[in-house]
């Protein structure tokens, strides 16, 4: 009980920082943020939050505003969005929501959060070109369709243009 | 009529678990008389890697759309992740120059340069807008008897509408249309137009699944015998964890799924087979009747 009630009162101790509003403000994508008045229209059309206990994007609109950064960048909250691109498709404010979402997940790349579901995504990519692993029965499987051969991604062509991006570099991060 | 001709833009998930979507659009283009190119190589549309890093995901689209350009070609695509990420390159690069050439920087290192020659087209677009109706309905053989079926779109082949710029994200018409050449009856539901949750799968499962048990579940309301998906990511939650729904749920539905083409297919006369409906987890034998005379 005594341990719980400590933990929320550490919940309530938030580092704020000012200028992170101002660094979402110039980056395409979240360049609309302080536009946001909070109408919860995003909410309230979101699919992901009708059955999500979490998942609000008004609140992490607001978060952002407030410079929450820690919060919002080491929640997995930012994860839960689908991309379905409801709530920029109603948002009366035309605040690009999805992309601000994607604009945070960056950021929390940035600091090493990534979920595992994309680092498998990830391996696969560089290595195959594919984003899932082609299993060699449906390969064979293709040829006994009468499909031509599947197109072959280059490996050495993908770790030479994440070397350049600085992706390579990137997905190494971990958090501190 | 000049040729219709274009690279083929398969993905990722369609050679991985979507096979009966290849093999019904290649058939049904083939007989539209669309001609597809094949890629030389290929990598991801970069959809998977946006939430990583906007860059990488802007560069791996980039590549692709070199491909298609050195080849002087428009891309189709049959999923709506591909189509949408694609498109959203397109869109960006030609509209920032800045970001154009950083891109082309990293392009640089391959031995590739953007330029912004190719469009991208998804596969219905192809089919309404370049084939046109008037000669799918030629191409009808029999047309579905009293077959009810419910329309899905996905989400990136509507939103975001400044990017995809195809049909009203609000009221779409181009499947209806699809659904009705074929002969059969187009049946609205509630949220049609929502989505089906895929890109969640991994993060967290429950929440797609629940959003694919309410469509289901609006859909087997209306009475629809069947549902047609165009993405191999929405299908994947329709038919594929259909039956997870089931039990998860403790509902019946039933419901078939077919990827457009594969409708389509059965009412220009072509076998089931050569439309890979084995592939399908959900079976569509017992709803299959054809008007007679047609």
């Amino acid at each position: 009980m005594i341990e719980e009630s400590q933990k929320a009162k550490e919940r309530r101790i938030f580092e704020v920082n000012p200028n992170f509003k101002k660094e979402l403000s110039k980056i395409p994508g979240s360049e609309k943020l302080m536009l946001c008045f909070q109408c919860g229209t995003c909410t309230a059309e979101c699919p992901v939050a009708r059955f999500s206990d979490s998942y609000r994007p008004r609140q992490i609109i607001r978060m952002a505003q407030l410079g929450l950064k820690n919060e919002v960048l080491s929640s997995g909250t930012i994860w839960l969005c689908s991309t379905c691109y409801t709530c920029t498709a109603y948002c009366p404010q035309d605040v690009e929501l999805a992309d601000v979402v994607r604009v945070l997940r960056n950021m929390a790349v940035k600091e090493g959060y990534i979920p595992q579901v994309y680092r498998d995504m990830i391996s696969s990519i560089l290595a195959s070109g594919y984003a899932y692993a082609i299993p060699p029965s449906r390969m064979r499987r293709r040829e006994t369709s009468g499909l031509p051969p599947l197109p072959t991604g280059d490996p050495k062509i993908m770790s030479c243009l994440a070397d350049v991006v600085g992706f390579s570099k990137l997905i190494k991060k971990e958090v501190v | 009529m000049p040729e219709l001709t274009y690279m083929l833009f398969l993905g990722c998930l369609i050679p991985y678990r979507a096979q009966g979507y290849e093999v019904s659009s290649r058939k049904v283009l083939d007989r539209l008389g669309v001609n597809l190119v094949e890629m030389p190589e290929f990598n991801c549309c970069g959809f998977p890697l946006d939430p990583i890093s906007h860059e990488m995901m802007l560069t791996l689209a980039a590549r692709d759309l070199c491909l298609a350009e050195k080849q002087g070609l428009d891309i189709v695509t049959l999923c709506n992740g591909c189509f949408g990420t694609l498109k959203k390159a397109n869109t960006m690069l030609s509209e920032d120059r800045e970001l154009l050439n950083k891109i082309n920087g990293y392009l640089g290192e391959v031995g590739l340069e953007y330029k912004g020659t190719s469009n991208v087209k998804h596969l219905i677009q192809v089919l309404i807008d370049d084939v046109g109706l008037e000669k799918i309905k030629q191409n009808i053989q029999r047309q579905f008897d009293g077959l009810k079926v419910a329309e899905h779109y996905g989400c990136h082949v509507l939103r975001p509408e400044k990017i995809v710029n195809f049909e009203d994200p609000e009221d779409p018409k181009a499947l209806r249309e699809l659904i009705e050449i074929t002969g059969a009856e187009w049946v609205d539901y509630v949220d049609k137009l929502e989505c089906c949750g895929q890109p969640m799968i991994g993060v967290d499962d429950k929440i797609p699944l629940q959003l694919s048990r309410d469509k289901l579940k609006h859909i087997k309301d209306t009475g629809a015998q069947a549902m047609v998906t165009i993405c191999p990511a929405c299908h994947m939650m329709y038919d594929l964890y259909q039956s997870k729904i089931e039990g998860d749920f403790n509902e019946s539905f039933g419901i078939p799924v077919f990827h457009y083409p594969q409708l389509l297919g059965l009412a220009m006369g072509l076998d089931p087979d050569e439309l890979g409906l084995g592939e399908n987890r959900v079976k569509a034998s017992g709803i299959l009747n054809f008007k007679k005379g047609s």
